[in-house]
């Protein structure tokens, strides 16, 4: 059976909402845990849950069986809102569903192509969608890996190469004059290789909000000043870049510019009891925003306890900034505020991070889980096996390191042992 | 019904190659000739007297489950048996066997007269061509053979060169004279060539070694065999010896560099990486205090050794010093001296998947022809050459190989699509369905193949179809008898000691669980004969795993069945870079399988040929 795959793919002219498509035989099992599918075919308005029953989004699904989709399988579409902790939260989701995996460079249209879900009026089209993708993958492929980061991803790649080497030659070379216990080498390499990767992973996290922005939260107790003092930022000419506004019916965003580096700022349903279901949903989403943000501000009139995680508390409602608060209102200590808050972003900055894709970054944990499994076992489980398991890892690694082939080890081999009888 | 004329294949050649294709084309019913320069030579082992070995031992099962010759040869004529990596798994296991050269060369011309196949002694001197196809060759004394399909499987001989120090001489292996003009042809058809070189080391006398003191390797004790129907070696068996080389070993050598060919500047051709000459090892290595040699017995007898290990193009003189300098050669006689060759190859990218010139057609290539190197390499592209060759004059469909089902396959793949840049030796780590191709199910992956085309004595058949039969029967035994966890426990494995009951199959999938415990759960299984049950093992090892390669090996093979047209244009493809564009219409891939693995290839240019290959389909039947 065919792997389940996911991706997110844009969704033209509808900024602030995100696609993410599944495709494969286990789509609607796997998605009917996040939630409930609506008919084929029919849009549904939809609450999308994580594995423990917390709310993701809430969000348009749409299903398409296999006989009437775009690759000829089962097909799942999502569409949440734009924001990076919602999309993040989903993809997480779906990784953990079983048979799926993230789609690789143009497998969606892999699957139409092979399915044949063409007929001549569809052909142009594709067409089209071919040569984007084309486009699409060269920009890629020249952005995201440059510099101290193409380096690394060699040196992953060098590493996994010596590693399966060392296995082949256990292999291949068993009659010749050559080292038979590699295991502790081989450990080596590979461990060495997640651990880089998990830090990489870690850094990764901050280096894509500089692609996607960091959201800055301001939280509050109702009527703190939160609306006022958003209006105010948004009102500084410099700052404004664009704004979209009632994405949700409760959360406000305005993304400003802060010297280089993309924020959105929140401005969240002030944090109540309510009982009006509605507004309840509203508040729990918010709280979801706000605990997903970068930053979260506190505008604090001393009616509500401070709760806890709070990176920036401010006095509100200081009109005369006298007492080192902020006032929307007069506009005093908003430039203060700002650059507060830019110091705090530049000094979350890593110098050069790899800009990892959603779909990277799957792989990467795909391939840090194996790799410890494979190091666990390395001496209890036959080497052919270990061998056949490096290989996949490398494998499912190619679109980062680039394909390895049996030549690459190979090379590796007569590179460093005197082989030949 | 009206008479048809009886097709007729000429192989040229009587290596391993040769003997193979002579073999397969005339148990396809075509009519065979085997031309070749002497008729006492064929089947001659030109190196190391030993066939099989990693990866090599594949391929020897897989020509041997097809009614090929070289397992049965090795084994009647085998005098040390031996399986590598007996320690690891089965996927990785290698038979192999030491010959005895005489009685090696004797059993292939014993089988080779079993078969109607009509020999010739002769040397082609060119190839007889009609209307753009291959009709026929032409022999150095004028006559003319005229046949359907012609295989060429000259070996080293295409404007061989022998170097030994300063000396060169022509030569397509030591004593025998190269093929010039055949190569010219080749060359004058405009084929892509190559030089690639290789080398042997001296031969010893046995007598003037002294063995003892030495150490000793014995063969296997349960000797397994190279081909399926052996059921034990025919010559009885002899030992192998250790040695090593030494710090004056080094010296003499470093001393001499400058006089070996290879280092003189002598050699254009390029050597394999995996089998160095001793020059090349000592100063690629130089940290390295000593190398091993192994001292081979080329017959039962023992008079000739071969010193594995030592190749050298080094002249007669410092060859005599330095294998003198070695412990237990102190006194010994060169019976006849290492040298390199240097030869012609032809870029095996010009071939189809079933080894025909894709520009010649009517001419097949086989064995070290193709940049390959190696007897078991040579005999399986002859098997292949010689199935499509007859296939193809009988108008029958292709006989095809995929990388998914056998190392034949891998290795057809890897020389049509890739090519080669040293001279092409299989390992086990070509085969990326290693878990899966093992040389103990060689037959049941090929065999039923082989029946289908009703190539296979009746002897052969019977046996493995009674093989199947009680495989199928113990298999489905194992599989019909359960036993709780528990009782598992008790019997040593390591499952859960939950309420889960497990079948005996299930259970011989655990990693250490073997046939003796499976025996001791359900003791009516001796009923089955060792083999049997040992076969069922090492499919069990690996099952867990190849449900993971399913998946990959169905998508394979559905790109197999993607085939691409021989005339499709890649030159107007919008979205492939000019590179890819020019690969591909250089290795000319016939199905998206193939495209898929050459160099370059990125999913989305891929998918931009199964589009364009998708609509020119549609468009094709548009217009028709
Ligand atoms: C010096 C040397 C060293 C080698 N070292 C190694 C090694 O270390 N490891 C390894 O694996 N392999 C080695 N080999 C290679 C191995 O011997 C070959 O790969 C294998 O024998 C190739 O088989 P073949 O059938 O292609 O050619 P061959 O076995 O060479 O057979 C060629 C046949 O063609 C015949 N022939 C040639 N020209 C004509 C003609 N014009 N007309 C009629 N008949 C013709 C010849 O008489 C011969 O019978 C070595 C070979 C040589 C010569």
């Amino acid at each position: 059976m065919a792997d389940t795959i996911y991706a997110q793919a844009s969704a033209p002219g509808k900024a602030g909402v995100s696609v993410i498509r599944v495709s494969g035989p286990a789509a609607f099992a796997g998605v009917a845990r996040m939630c409930d599918l609506p008919a084929l075919r029919k849009a549904g308005l939809r609450q999308i849950r994580d594995d423990r029953g917390q709310l993701l989004d809430s969000g348009l699904v749409l299903c398409f069986p296999a006989g009437s989709s775009f690759t000829g399988e089962d097909v799942v579409e999502l569409q949440v809102h734009g924001s990076l902790a919602v999309i993040r939260g989903v993809m997480e989701n779906l990784s953990k569903l079983p048979g799926f995996r993230p789609a690789a460079p143009g497998e969606f249209t892999r699957r139409a192509l092979e399915n044949d879900r063409m007929d001549l009026a569809q052909v142009e089209g594709l067409a089209d969608l071919i040569d984007a993708e084309t486009e699409l993958q060269r920009v890629q492929a020249q952005s995201s890996l440059s510099g101290g980061l193409a380096k690394r991803v060699d040196t992953w790649r060098e590493s996994l190469i010596d590693a399966a080497s060392l296995l082949e030659l256990t292999l291949d070379f068993a009659d010749e004059d050559v080292p038979t216990d590699v295991d502790t080498d081989v450990a080596g390499l590979l461990r060495s290789v997640a651990e880089d990767m998990e830090r990489e992973l870690r850094a990764a996290d901050v280096a894509e909000r500089i692609r996607t922005g960091f959201e800055i939260a301001l939280i509050g107790p109702p009527n703190a000043g939160k609306s006022t003092l958003l209006n105010a930022i948004a009102r500084r000419p410099v700052a404004l870049t664009s704004e979209i506004a009632g994405t949700t019916r409760d959360v406000i965003e305005v993304r400003v510019d802060l010297k280089g580096i993309p924020v959105t700022m929140l401005d969240t349903a002030g944090l109540r009891e309510s009982l009006d279901p509605i507004e309840r949903q509203g508040i729990a989403l918010t709280r979801i925003r706000a605990a997903a943000a970068d930053v979260r501000v506190w505008l604090d009139d001393g009616s509500t306890k401070v709760p806890e995680g709070m990176d920036i508390v401010l006095l509100a409602q200081d009109d005369d900034g006298t007492r080192g608060g902020v006032s929307g209102k007069t506009g005093a200590g908003v430039t203060e505020l700002l650059g507060r808050l830019q110091s705090l972003l530049e000094s979350r900055v890593p110098k050069d991070a790899l800009a990892l894709r959603n779909r990277h970054r799957a792989s990467l944990e795909r391939a840090i889980a194996s790799l410890r499994e494979i190091c666990g076992e390395l001496t209890s489980s036959p080497s052919e096996l270990s061998a056949q398991r490096v290989r996949d890892v490398i494998r499912d690694l190619q679109e980062l390191i680039g394909g390895v082939d049996t030549e690459d080890l190979l090379g590796s081999i007569f590179s460093r042992f005197c082989i030949g009888k | 019904m009206f008479h048809v004329k009886q097709s007729t294949v000429i192989v040229v050649g009587g290596g391993h190659a040769g003997v193979e294709a002579a073999s397969a084309a005339a148990r396809m019913g075509t009519r065979t000739y085997l031309v070749t320069l002497r008729a006492d030579t064929v089947g001659a082992l030109s190196c190391n007297p030993a066939v099989g070995g990693l990866g090599k031992g594949h391929l020897v099962r897989e020509v041997d489950a097809f009614g090929g010759i070289i397992g049965r040869a090795a084994d009647r004529a085998g005098i040390q048996f031996r399986l590598l990596n007996r320690s690891k798994g089965p996927a990785v296991q290698g038979p192999r066997t030491q010959v005895d050269r005489g009685e090696y060369r004797a059993a292939i011309q014993n089988a080779i007269s079993a078969l109607p196949v009509q020999l010739v002694e002769g040397q082609v001197a060119d190839l007889l061509v009609r209307d753009g196809r291959v009709s026929g060759v032409l022999l150095d004394d004028g006559a003319e053979l005229p046949g359907d399909a012609v295989i060429l499987t000259t070996g080293t001989f295409l404007n061989g060169v022998i170097h030994m120090g300063g000396e060169t001489t022509s030569g397509g292996r030591l004593g025998e004279s190269p093929s010039v003009q055949l190569a010219d042809r080749l060359y004058g058809q405009g084929l892509p060539m190559g030089r690639l070189k290789t080398g042997t080391p001296p031969r010893l006398s046995g007598k003037s070694i002294d063995w003892s003191g030495l150490e000793l390797q014995p063969g296997d004790e349960n000797p397994a065999m190279m081909s399926f129907q052996s059921t034990g070696p025919h010559l009885p068996q002899v030992n192998c010896a250790i040695t090593h080389t030494n710090e004056h070993t080094h010296d003499i050598i470093r001393r001499n560099l400058h006089l070996s060919a290879m280092y003189s500047g002598n050699i254009s051709g390029k050597g394999p990486r995996y089998c160095p000459s001793i020059e090349d090892k000592i100063s690629r290595f130089a940290d390295k205090k000593s190398h091993q040699i192994f001292l081979e017995p080329e017959t039962l007898v023992g008079e000739t050794i071969y010193p594995n290990g030592v190749s050298t193009s080094l002249p007669r003189d410092v060859q005599i010093a330095y294998i003198r300098s070695i412990r237990g050669l102190e006194n010994a006689e060169i019976s006849q001296p290492g040298y390199a060759i240097e030869y012609d190859y032809v870029d095996p990218r010009a071939l189809t998947a079933e080894l025909e010139v894709r520009d010649m057609p009517g001419l097949w290539l086989a064995g070290q022809i193709n940049g390959t190197t190696g007897y078991e390499e040579a005999a399986a592209q002859g098997l292949v050459a010689g199935l499509n060759a007859a296939s193809s004059v009988q108008e029958l469909p292709p006989v095809q190989f995929s990388r998914t089902e056998s190392y034949i396959g891998v290795m057809i793949d890897d020389l049509v699509i890739r090519g080669v840049s040293e001279p092409y030796r299989m390992f086990t780590s070509r085969a990326e369905y290693r878990l899966s191709l093992r040389a103990d199910n060689a037959d049941q992956r090929l065999t039923p193949k082989a029946i289908e085309l009703g190539i296979l004595d009746a002897r052969q058949r019977t046996f493995f179809e009674n093989k199947m039969e009680q495989i199928d029967d113990a298999r489905q035994k194992m599989k019909s008898v359960s036993v709780a966890g528990k009782t598992a426990r008790e019997a040593g494995v390591n499952v859960a000691g939950d309420g889960k009951k497990r079948d005996l199959y299930a259970l011989l999938s655990i990693p250490n669980v073997g046939v003796s415990t499976i025996l001791s759960l359900s003791p009516d299984l001796a009923q089955f004969d060792d083999s049997i049950l040992r076969q069922l093992e090492n499919e069990a090892t690996y099952s867990n795993y190849l449900d993971r390669q399913v998946q990959e090996v169905s998508r394979v093979r559905r790109y197999e069945g993607l085939t691409i047209p021989p005339d499709f244009n890649y030159q107007d493809i919008q979205g492939l870079s000019s590179e890819l564009r020019h690969k591909l219409s250089i290795v000319r891939p016939t199905s998206i399988a193939q495209a898929e693995r050459v160099e370059g290839m990125t999913p989305v240019a891929l998918n931009t040929l199964i589009y364009r290959l998708k609509i020119s389909r549609i468009d094709s039947v548009r217009v028709g």
